[in-house]
């Protein structure tokens, strides 16, 4: 591991540097494979949307990018310096838990379940970190997270509790959580999953929001073929722990080259 | 009924009343004892040293799984055999308070474990540090799961107390034992230890399963 | 003395007072299961007279401590006729004490059950009867079975406490020796390793087997 550390460098340099680099990434489970040896570069701005069949390893690329799982082989870089290692006497070291936390202060993520804390309202769950992790007034944390509860539409519910909430609402309420963070990136994990059909369209209606009107780098994980071709820059298809096919979404939905993608395509369309 | 006589009853009632004082000390301190010591318990089962989680948990069931009555001797007659003298209280308070610990620390570490892994994840994600991620997410979400299992041992507790006598701790069974050898009469003292058991112990059960509810509601969740 | 030659000497004993506790166990242990399942089914009982009777039963069970009841039994029950020999007065007063507490066990087990699997059993025309015995309890049965394994290692431990009414049970043996030895550390420690013995080793494994015997026949495992 030691040796092999030394392909690695310690940050990205030139120009163009991406803001998000996977670099040889590989994760296991026991004998499972989730991913294998991915290479994958995102740049500023930029929205990549990843698809394919579940086990794919799709989800895992943000769990990865986000350290909530532990990176067995490869470098994953955020804003050309190292998000999984450290550097530690002129070497990538394993990032200790202290550096890790400094390092996800750029990114937000959202989950399939939402996860919002269920013993606060839906304001104390958007101030929560950045008063206790950016150190932000409490007053401060308020008028930035009543701003964005109001870009979510979600005003009008910021006190109520998460159970008194739909999943739309719960949702929506997730995503102006992580943006009060003030996110580079934002990782978005099968956020309509779990959703009912009829309240789906108010969180896409969102994601189409912040895209067209900030600069976030995002990353994002979904089952709805029509909106990763509306709203994306660029798709990728995984299969098998790698990406079997990527590019602009006219190209991966209109003229797929890979027999995989065509099948898992056609499989998906004939479903809806 | 059965040659119960109540003037005998009038008689022993205010003892058998100042008794209670000390049964509802006895639950009380030793219960402060458990609350912390559990606490320690289930803490020192989530260290980074496997050994020491291993050795801590072995300790736990060896104590949940032994008779307290024979813990309550053992603290009481061992001291002495290498020179250490425990008053009864001592003892009875170390002896209980170390029984209630292994199944507090069964309880926290429940309620602990209740707390769904996405709750970890989101606190993760929002770069909360440990102490935070404890402090604030986790032990709130733990306490409702938790506060039930609280509350049957807090009720446990004061039940278990009548060992205490064993060793001369002058609470209720005790103070009724001595009035029954007095008196020779068991009808009317042990029949009223158990009426003021019963007495105490159900309300404060409800209470508990009020409070339960309550803090339920209070912090958003759903009801059991 | 070594503790060696301590068990020498004193080991026989300690293994008689053992199988006391033993049989203490399992009479009281059998008791509380039929006091469970009764109490249990009575909780459940839309009539307001057999759920009350369950509901005073329980809870003047469960309101007061197992060593009042254990006096009140053995001392105080001879005044209105009934004398029990010390060691059934032990069994009876453990096994009632801790059937209160299965009970409760016995009506959440059998509410567990979906309302599904009632309303299946109704379909099919099954009486009350036969839905209760084919189709809930047995569901019902390996739902509660974990929570049985911990009730009865207290029940283990309760039985400690019928030395307070001289049944010769290990407690009471570990009390004799160390009352004319003063050995109270080898005494006292040696029941509390057999103690532990017991319900690690025979009653904790016992109930693991039975679970696994239940799931499999249930199609569960």
């Amino acid at each position: 591991m030691k040796d092999s550390m030394k392909d690695y460098p310690l940050k990205l340099e030139g120009d163009n540097i991406p803001m998000v680099r996977f670099q040889n990434v590989t994760k296991r489970y026991g004998d499972l494979v989730v991913l294998d040896h991915l290479d994958l570069d995102v740049q500023e701005a930029e929205m990549v949307t990843i698809i394919g069949p579940s086990g794919s390893g799709k989800t895992t690329v943000l769990r990865m990018l986000m350290a909530l799982e532990k990176i067995n082989d490869g470098v994953i870089y955020v804003e050309g310096q190292p998000m999984t290692h450290m550097v530690k006497d002129g070497t990538l070291t394993m990032a200790d838990n202290k550096y890790l936390r400094q390092q996800r202060m750029n990114i937000g993520m959202c989950f399939q379940h939402f996860n919002l804390f269920p013993h606060m309202t839906a304001l104390e769950n958007c101030i929560e970190a950045p008063v206790q992790v950016l150190g932000l007034s409490k007053k401060d944390a308020i008028a930035r997270a009543e701003d964005l509860l109001d870009m979510v539409g979600m005003l009008e519910k910021a006190h109520e509790h998460p159970s008194r909430l739909s999943g739309g609402q719960q949702q929506r309420v997730a995503i102006a959580r992580s943006l009060a963070m003030r996110p580079k990136i934002m990782l978005f994990d099968e956020v309509t999953s779990a959703l009912d059909p009829e309240v789906i369209g108010e969180v896409t209606q969102v994601i189409r929001k912040l895209v067209s009107k900030h600069n976030l780098t995002m990353l994002m994980v979904t089952h709805q073929m029509g909106f990763a071709r509306e709203i994306s820059d660029r798709v990728c298809f995984f299969y098998d722990g790698k990406i079997e096919e990527q590019g602009s979404p006219d190209e991966l939905f209109g003229d797929p080259k890979s027999e995989r993608t065509q099948q898992f395509l056609s499989a998906v369309l004939e479903a809806n | 009924m059965f040659d119960w006589r109540w003037e005998f009853v009038l008689d022993i009632l205010p003892r058998l009343v100042k008794a209670t004082g000390n049964t509802v000390l006895a639950a009380l301190l030793g219960y402060g004892i458990a609350m912390v010591l559990g606490l320690v318990f289930a803490l020192a089962q989530r260290t980074p040293f496997p050994l020491l989680n291993r050795a801590v948990r072995e300790c736990v069931e060896f104590i949940r799984s032994t008779p307290l009555v024979l813990q309550i001797f053992f603290v009481f007659y061992v001291g002495p055999q290498f020179g250490v003298m425990l008053s009864p209280w001592t003892a009875g308070m170390i002896a209980i308070g170390l029984h209630y610990a292994s199944y507090l620390s069964e309880v926290y570490r429940a309620g602990i474990d209740s707390v769904p892994r996405g709750q970890w994840e989101a606190a993760t994600a929002l770069s909360l540090n440990p102490v935070r991620t404890y402090s604030r997410i986790i032990i709130p979400q733990a306490i409702p799961t938790a506060f039930a299992g609280m509350g049957n041992y807090l009720v446990g507790i004061f039940k278990d107390t009548p060992m205490l006598s064993v060793i001369g701790v002058a609470e209720l069974m005790h103070t009724a034992n001595a009035i029954g050898s007095e008196h020779y009469r068991f009808l009317e003292p042990y029949t009223l230890v158990g009426l003021i058991f019963l007495l105490i112990s159900l309300p404060t059960a409800a209470a508990l399963r009020k409070t339960e509810a309550k803090i339920r509601r209070k912090l958003g969740l759903r009801s059991l | 003395m070594t503790y060696v030659e301590f068990l020498k000497v004193y080991g026989p004993q300690l293994l008689e007072g053992s199988a006391t506790t033993g049989m203490q166990t399992l009479l009281a242990a059998a008791l509380a299961i039929i006091i469970a399942v009764t109490a249990g089914l009575m909780r459940l009982s839309k009539n307001r007279f057999v759920y009350g009777a369950a509901t005073v039963y329980i809870e003047i069970f469960r309101g007061t401590s197992l060593l009042v009841q254990l006096y009140w039994i053995f001392f105080v029950l001879p005044l209105f006729g009934l004398t029990l020999e010390k060691f059934t007065a032990g069994y009876l007063a453990v096994g009632m004490n801790l059937g209160a507490y299965g009970a409760e066990l016995v009506r959440g087990g059998i509410l567990s059950v979906p309302k599904g699997q009632w309303e299946a059993a109704t379909a099919l025309s099954m009486s009350p009867a036969k839905r209760m015995v084919r189709i809930i309890f047995p569901q019902a049965f390996l739902n509660m079975l974990p929570p049985w394994g911990n009730l009865l290692i207290e029940l283990l431990k309760g039985t400690a406490l019928v030395a307070l009414i001289s049944v010769a049970d290990l407690m009471f043996v570990a009390r004799k020796i160390n009352g004319s030895t003063y050995m109270s550390a080898q005494a006292f420690g040696s029941a509390l390793l057999i103690y532990y013995v017991m319900s690690r080793a025979v009653v904790t494994p016992f109930m693991r087997w039975l679970e696994l015997v239940m799931a499999r026949k249930l199609g569960r495992a």
